[in-house]
């Protein structure tokens, strides 16, 4: 086994497990403030990481030019923020409420909602 | 040995997908349920790309590629109609 594919293997199982923690977090966080962070940070960490590993393979074991993988990488990189930012929208426009530990909930105050 | 890290990461992706699940049927709001929703669709794009270092073929990326297009375009959309109560104004 070469040493690329060790790169592979690792940053393969690397990705794996941050998409997982990201899905533990989902699950274990209180609030959806909280809850955001999972997906938005550690899962988009673990995609790039498994995007890295697949370019690695078809461009250094494969042998063959391929980047769709980076297409793909590209791509989420720009709307995972996009996507977030009209979620903590959505949910500050719904008045979700948030944990007590949470610091400076008097922006939540601020944002109410147009009477329709 | 390879084929052995891509078994076990796909199974830790399944997991993680079953975990988004559990997300999706208890989240208490309706972004909770989105955000669920938002993260299987990323899941299973980061499957598809185990998947397809599985088989050496390239033919699942136009596929994930897809699904991440959907994904985003989707979320958005069900968010301005929370925002707004309509899509296109």
């Amino acid at each position: 086994m070469s040493i690329l594919e060790w790169i592979v293997a690792v940053l393969v199982i690397l990705g794996a497990l941050f998409v997982l923690l990201g899905s533990v977090a989902l699950v274990k966080l209180p609030d959806f403030y909280t809850r955001l962070h999972g997906p938005t940070k550690a899962t988009t960490l673990g995609l790039g990481s498994l995007v890295l590993a697949s370019l690695l393979f078809f461009n250094g074991i494969q042998g063959e030019l391929s980047l769709q993988q980076l297409l793909i990488a590209l791509f989420l990189f720009i709307t995972a923020p996009v996507t977030a930012y009209m979620l903590i929208k959505a949910g500050i426009h719904q008045q979700l409420k948030a944990t007590a530990a949470t610091s400076r909930q008097e922006l939540l105050q601020q944002h109410k909602p147009k009477a329709q | 040995m390879l084929h052995t890290v891509l078994i076990v990461a796909m199974l830790l992706i399944g997991l993680a997908l079953l975990l988004n699940l559990l997300a999706l049927l208890r989240g208490p709001s309706l972004p909770d349920r989105l955000l669920a929703l938002y993260t299987m669709y990323i899941n299973s794009i980061a499957l598809l790309l185990c998947y397809g270092i599985y088989g050496a073929s390239q033919l699942h990326f136009e596929a994930a590629l897809l699904i991440a297009m959907l994904g985003f375009v989707s979320t958005v959309a069900v968010c301005k109609f929370m925002l707004r109560g309509d899509i296109i104004e």
